[in-house]
């Protein structure tokens, strides 16, 4: 009796500790008021180290030290510019759903791809689409063009500017405070049924939060 | 005994002799009481909740199918007070009148009760009247209007009776809805508009798990499966705006899988549709052909196992045209 109580106990520790686990917040919240923000974000195919080597990955510029944090947490001021770099590394391929080809949500429905502006990216065509950034509750919606899966690919994070890579560009207001969800929209958690498990389902990997402080 | 005799059992004088024991005439006696009790409740209770409670019931009047759903659970309740009635009226009768403390009898339960054929009889009769009247109208009420605004399949069995039906196909996707308007152009919007007093078929179908698209204030939810057109109709009566949920735990972002919908005037619905259809134009072209299921394409999919079981002939719509290297 005791000892199923034991038991107990420690498996429900274990799950609050892994329910309540988050990855890391990367702050850009403490520009000065009325400044946009400049947040920089990286893809990469495969995050390279345990506990999930394979999987792909989102990584956050940390602003005060310039070093790339593994999380998709990051939080930025209320009713402020927020000017997003992408840096994407990963191979592309046809979208699921060529919706999700459209630039929506953003300052001027635009975004650009290595500083040419585009609204709709055809997916059937080149390297395709490698993720998306999107902020449903907001509208939001970018597609990360793809690298050719044919070049020396980065597959490790962080990586930098000498593997292969797109640049994409586009800014937003952000609303009042919250946390918003964020997410990918390609089905991009490779061998996971519908290709949606595995980083497609784990925040610090292809979700995470916005969160938006007054 | 003696306290039965005096609360309730008013012996009309004529009982049977049969020393302080008259079982019968007591149940009998305290039955009526009972009745008169749950009669009086009941009709005062019912027409109080369907005059001051009955029109507020959700999800509100906002289309037909949401007027139907409201009119069905005011029935229910209804129908459901005076059984809730009964139940406390019997059980606060009891702990008033048979209580130990006021040297009542050993409370008369199984054996007794089992053999007492007005109780058996009443017993079976009500209840059988009352789950045959419900099956009746339920199955009616599913009947109308327009199918009750839940997902029929995708040969629905009741349709609209109107001649002008507004088709828009609803997407699910890990993890939000698109809504495509076939007839016009076939866009693909995250927006979902609709027209007021038009009859709408909504085709309901996912791109990859199993969603269910529950417009709240227009009473209207069906289930999202992958390769199934599944068909839901209603027609919106007031204009104002309306919440679609995700009903069907479908992932870590589930809670966050919903939007706002409009109901506007066929004029407005007309200029919305028209310039939503011109300013979609460069990426409804790269969109497959409406089909009212699409089979996501192995090289779309970006790996995954659901290539493994799509027939590359299959007549099914393949999402995302041809793709290379799909076989
Ligand atoms: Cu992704
Ligand atoms: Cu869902």
């Amino acid at each position: 009796m005791v000892g199923f109580f034991v038991v107990a106990v420690v498996v429900i520790v274990v799950l609050v500790i892994g329910f309540t686990k988050q990855p890391p917040t990367v702050d850009y919240s403490n520009a000065q008021s009325g400044q946009p923000v400049d947040v920089t974000l990286q893809t990469v195919g495969a995050y390279g180290s345990a506990p999930h080597p394979t999987w792909v990955s989102y990584l956050i510029k940390d602003p005060s030290t310039g070093q790339w944090v593994h999380t998709s947490y990051f939080q930025v001021p209320a009713h402020t510019r927020v000017n997003m770099t992408i840096i994407q590394y990963d191979s592309g391929s046809p979208l699921r759903n060529q919706q999700i080809g459209m630039v929506t949500g953003t300052a001027g429905k635009v975004a650009l791809l290595n500083g040419k502006p585009f609204h709709v990216y055809n997916s059937n065509a080149g390297n395709g689409v490698g993720h998306t950034f999107s902020i449903p509750t907001l509208g939001i919606n970018v597609p990360l063009v793809g690298n050719n899966a044919n070049a020396n690919l980065c597959s490790a994070a962080p990586c930098t500017e000498k593997s292969p890579h797109n640049v994409l560009k586009f800014s937003f207001t952000s609303p009042g405070s919250g946390s918003y969800p964020w997410q990918c929209f390609v089905p991009c958690g490779l061998g996971f049924l519908y290709g949606n498990g595995g980083p497609m389902q784990t925040n610090g990997y292809m979700a995470g939060f916005m969160k938006v402080v007054a | 005994m003696s306290v039965a005799a005096e609360g309730g059992a008013v012996s009309e004088g004529s009982g049977a002799p049969q020393g302080t024991d008259e079982p019968p005439r007591k149940e009998a006696s305290h039955g009526w009481r009972l009745f008169a009790i749950w009669l009086v409740l009941s009709a005062i209770v019912d027409p109080l909740y369907y005059i001051f409670a009955g029109p507020h019931i959700p999800p509100g009047r906002m289309s037909s199918t949401a007027g139907g759903a409201v009119f069905d659970f005011n029935i229910l309740i209804v129908l459901a007070i005076p059984v809730m009635i009964g139940v406390w009226v019997y059980m606060a009768y009891a702990i008033i009148q048979w209580r130990a403390s006021k040297g009542g009898p050993e409370p008369e339960g199984g054996p007794l009760a089992a053999n007492n054929f007005k109780i058996q009889t009443s017993w079976i009769t009500i209840t059988t009247v009352l789950v045959l009247f419900l099956a009746g109208f339920g199955t009616y009420e599913l009947v109308q209007p327009e199918g009750a605004g839940g997902g029929q399949g995708p040969n629905p069995i009741w349709t609209p009776t109107s001649n002008t039906v507004l088709p828009i196909q609803v997407i699910g996707q890990q993890w939000k809805f698109t809504y495509r308007y076939p007839t016009f152009g076939g866009f693909e919007t995250t927006q979902l508009v609709v027209p007021q007093g038009v009859s709408i078929a909504f085709h309901v179908t996912s791109l990859d798990v199993i969603h269910d698209f529950w417009a709240y204030q227009l009473g209207v939810k069906a289930d999202a499966n992958p390769n199934q057109d599944n068909v839901a109709f209603t027609t919106p009566y007031q204009l104002g705006s309306f919440v679609v949920r995700c009903d069907e735990l479908c992932g870590i972002w589930h809670g966050a899988m919903y939007n706002n919908g409009a109901v506007v005037t066929k004029d407005q619905f007309e200029v919305w549709a028209q310039t939503t259809e011109k300013a979609l134009a460069a990426n409804t072209k790269l969109l497959p052909p409406f089909a009212y299921t699409y089979t996501p394409d192995a090289n779309g999919a970006d790996g995954g196992y659901y290539p493994d079981n799509v027939d590359p002939y299959s007549k099914v719509e393949t999402y995302g045209a041809t793709q290379p290297g799909s076989g």
